[in-house]
C-alpha cells in the first residue's frame, strides 16, 4: 500500500482512539496514539492475513494457520488495536463505541474471552505477550507454516522479569519467524523510564541475548515500511528480530505529546474537540 | 483384610511419564514443555520418541506457561511440566491471564505436590495448589491416586478441550487401581461400599482411606470410600448420593484445609444437604523437611487420623 494511504488510515485510527477513550472517560490514549503508525503499517501493509477469496474480506481464525499473527503484549493500548482491527474489517466499526462499557466485547484490555475477532490472547498484565508469540511461532514451525509472528511490547514493560526469560529463550531455540517490537517512548506511569527503571541500552541487551536488533522511527510510516521489509528479509536465519521503535507518546495531538500525562487519562469535551481538529476524518467516524 | 491389594508400589509421576509415552506415539498434537526437570517428570520416553515436540524452557516457568499458551493457539496440546510449586503458585498470573482467561487448551502437569516431596522442605512442598487452581474460572483440577490412574488421567486430559491442572507426586505408593482403566474427568469412583460414614479422598490419601476403612471395620464401622480424583468439576451427584445414606463424612487430602477438596464438598453440602464433616489435611501450616512417611504421620495425613476423624464425624450425626 502507498505510504500516503497508510497515513490517511492512521489519521482516522487516531480519531477513533480519542473518541473511544472520550466515550467511556477511561483508557490509555498516549501509547495508543504513539503506536498507531506501526499497527496501521502491519495490518494494512506488511501482514499476510487470511482473506476470503470471493468477498476479499479478512476472516478471523484463532489458529492463525498460514497467516501472519500479531500479539499485543502491552494490552493497555487496546484502543489502537481495536480501531485497526475494526477498520481492517474484523468486526463492525460501530462496535468501537462500546469500548470499556458494560456488556461489550471491547474490554479495557484485549481478551479472546468475549470472542472478539482478531484477538487470540488476553493481555494487560504485562510481560506475557512475547512468550505467547514465541509459542505461536514455534507452533508454526511444527506445522510447516511459513507465516510470520509479530509482537509489540512497551519499554516500561521491559521491567518485567518474564520478558527476559522469553528474550533468552527465543534465540536459544532459533525462533527466526518472529519480529518483536519495543515501543520506546521513554515514558511509564510514574514518569520517564530513565527515572523509574532505566532500561539503559536495549540494543546491547537484546544483542547480548542473541537477537538481531533494528531501529525505526515508529511515527514515520515510510520508515516503518522500509524497516518491516528489511526485517522480513532477515527472517529464517536462526535469529529472532527485535525492532526498537522510537515513538512519541500521544503522537498526532500536539498537547498530548512529550509527557507521560496522557498515559491513562481521557480527554474532556473541549480537549477532544481540540485534538480532533488536528486529525482529518479520512474514513468517516464511527 | 482389605478388599484392595497391591503387588507393587510406584510413583504417580511415573504414571504421568507412561501416559506421556503413550501420547508421544498416539497423539501427534501433544507437545511437552519442561523447566529443567525432565528426570523428575519422567519425560525421557516422550522426548526420545518425539524430540521435535519437546520444548526445554530452562528454569523459567513464567515463560513456559506463555509459550504453552502460544503453542495451543497453533493447534497443539501442550503439557507444561515442573514441580507443583513452580507450576502453580510461582506463575499464577501467567496461568490466570494467558491460559484460564484466554481459554487455552493447556495442561499444567505438576509433580512433587504436597508434603510427600519430603526432604527439600516447605519451599518446595506446595499445599495450596489445588485451591489456587480451582479458583480459576474454567480450570479443571485433577489429583489421581496411583500410577495406573495417573497414566489414565494423563491420556484423558489430552482428549479434553480446555485448561487442566493435573497434580501428582514423588513417592512410591501402592498401585491398586486397574491397569488400562478408563479415566472419566469429573466422575468419582466408589471404592468401598459402606453405610456409617463416607470418606472422600483425593491423591495419595485415597490409599490411606482404604486402610482407614480396614481400621474402622475392625471396630464394627462400615465406611464408604470414594475416590475424588477430580476436584473440579466436583462429582456432586456421587457426594450427595453417598451422604444421604451415611449422613456424615470425612474429607482427606494432602493439601491445606483452606481451599482444598474438603472446602469444595462443604460448600456444596452447605447449599444442598448440611452434613457433619471432619477434615483431614494440613491446617494452616507450612511443611518441613523429613521423610515423606514421617511427614504424613506428623501432620496427621494417614489412615489412623482418617479413622479417628470418621469416628468423630459419626458422633456428630
Amino acid at each position: 500500500m502507498q505510504t500516503q494511504e497508510l497515513i490517511s488510515i492512521a489519521s482516522q485510527v487516531r480519531r477513533d482512539i480519542l473518541r473511544m477513550v472520550h466515550g467511556c472517560q477511561s483508557g490509555h490514549p498516549g501509547g495508543s496514539l504513539g503506536c498507531t503508525d506501526l499497527l496501521v503499517a502491519l495490518y494494512f501493509d506488511a501482514m499476510q492475513l487470511r482473506v476470503d477469496s470471493t468477498s476479499n474480506q479478512v476472516v478471523f481464525a484463532m489458529s492463525a494457520l498460514n497467516e501472519d499473527a500479531f500479539f499485543l503484549s502491552n494490552g493497555h493500548i487496546s484502543p489502537v488495536l481495536y480501531s485497526v482491527l475494526a477498520r481492517r474489517g474484523y468486526f463492525p466499526i460501530q462496535e468501537l463505541s462500546s469500548f470499556r462499557k458494560i456488556n461489550s466485547r471491547l474490554q479495557g484490555h484485549p481478551t479472546p474471552h468475549e470472542h472478539l475477532e482478531g484477538i487470540r490472547i488476553a493481555s494487560g498484565s504485562l510481560g506475557q505477550g512475547l512468550s505467547v508469540a514465541i509459542g505461536v511461532a514455534q507452533a508454526k514451525k511444527l506445522n510447516n507454516d511459513p507465516a510470520v509472528v509479530y509482537c509489540l511490547m512497551g519499554d516500561g514493560e521491559q521491567n518485567e522479569g518474564q520478558v527476559w526469560e522469553a528474550a533468552m529463550y527465543a534465540p536459544h531455540h532459533k525462533v527466526d519467524n518472529l519480529i518483536a517490537f519495543i515501543d520506546v517512548n521513554g515514558q511509564q506511569i510514574d514518569g520517564p523510564t530513565e527515572k523509574i527503571m532505566n532500561n539503559r541500552d536495549l540494543q546491547l541487551k537484546y544483542e547480548a541475548f542473541g537477537w538481531k536488533v533494528l531501529h525505526v522511527n515508529g511515527n514515520d510510516l515510510g520508515d516503518l515500511q522500509i524497516c518491516l521489509a528489511n526485517a522480513k528479509n532477515m527472517l529464517g536465519n536462526g535469529v529472532p528480530i527485535m525492532i526498537l521503535m522510537r515513538t512519541e507518546m500521544g503522537a498526532g495531538v500536539d498537547f498530548m505529546m512529550g509527557s507521560h500525562k496522557w498515559h491513562g487519562v481521557a480527554p474532556n469535551d473541549q480537549q477532544l474537540e481540540e485534538a480532533l481538529s488536528q486529525l482529518s476524518e479520512t474514513l468517516g467516524d464511527y | 483384610m482389605s478388599i484392595y491389594t497391591f503387588e507393587t508400589k510406584k510413583d504417580t509421576r511415573s504414571g504421568f511419564g507412561a501416559g506421556m509415552e503413550f501420547l508421544s506415539l498416539n497423539n501427534p498434537k501433544v507437545v511437552a514443555l519442561c523447566a529443567d526437570l525432565i528426570g523428575s517428570l519422567k519425560l525421557e520416553p516422550f522426548i526420545k520418541n518425539c524430540p521435535e515436540r519437546f520444548f526445554q524452557t530452562g528454569i523459567a516457568e513464567a515463560n513456559m506457561i506463555g509459550i504453552a499458551a502460544g503453542l495451543s493457539i497453533g493447534g497443539f496440546i501442550p503439557f507444561a511440566t515442573t514441580f507443583a510449586n513452580f507450576g502453580t503458585g510461582r506463575v499464577y498470573d501467567q496461568i490466570r491471564q494467558s491460559v484460564a482467561y484466554s481459554g487455552k487448551n493447556v495442561k499444567i502437569a505438576c509433580s512433587h505436590a504436597g508434603l510427600t516431596l519430603g526432604e527439600d522442605g516447605a519451599t518446595h512442598q506446595i499445599l495450596e495448589d489445588i485451591g489456587l487452581m480451582k479458583m480459576l474460572p474454567g480450570m479443571v483440577v485433577i489429583n489421581p491416586c496411583d500410577y495406573n490412574q495417573t497414566k489414565a488421567a494423563t491420556i484423558a486430559v489430552a482428549n479434553y478441550q480446555g485448561p487442566v491442572y493435573l497434580r501428582f507426586g514423588r513417592p512410591v505408593v501402592p498401585v491398586f487401581t486397574p491397569e488400562d482403566q478408563e479415566f472419566v474427568i469429573g466422575k468419582a469412583i466408589k471404592l468401598i461400599e459402606g453405610s456409617d460414614v463416607t470418606i472422600f479422598a483425593t491423591g495419595h490419601l485415597v490409599w490411606e482411606s482404604i486402610l482407614a476403612s480396614d481400621i474402622l471395620r475392625e471396630k464394627g464401622i462400615q465406611a464408604e470410600v470414594i475416590n475424588i480424583h477430580t476436584i473440579k468439576p466436583l462429582d456432586t451427584d456421587a457426594i450427595l448420593d453417598s451422604v444421604k445414606k451415611t449422613k456424615c463424612l470425612v474429607s482427606a487430602e494432602e493439601h491445606q484445609l483452606n481451599g482444598g477438596l474438603g472446602d469444595s464438598i462443604a460448600q456444596y453440602l452447605a447449599r444442598t444437604l448440611p452434613t457433619p464433616q471432619e477434615f483431614v489435611g494440613v491446617n494452616d501450616s507450612f511443611g518441613e523437611s523429613g521423610k515423606p512417611a514421617d511427614l504424613m504421620d506428623k501432620y496427621g495425613l494417614n489412615a489412623v487420623s482418617i479413622a479417628e476423624k470418621a469416628i468423630k464425624a459419626i458422633s456428630r450425626k
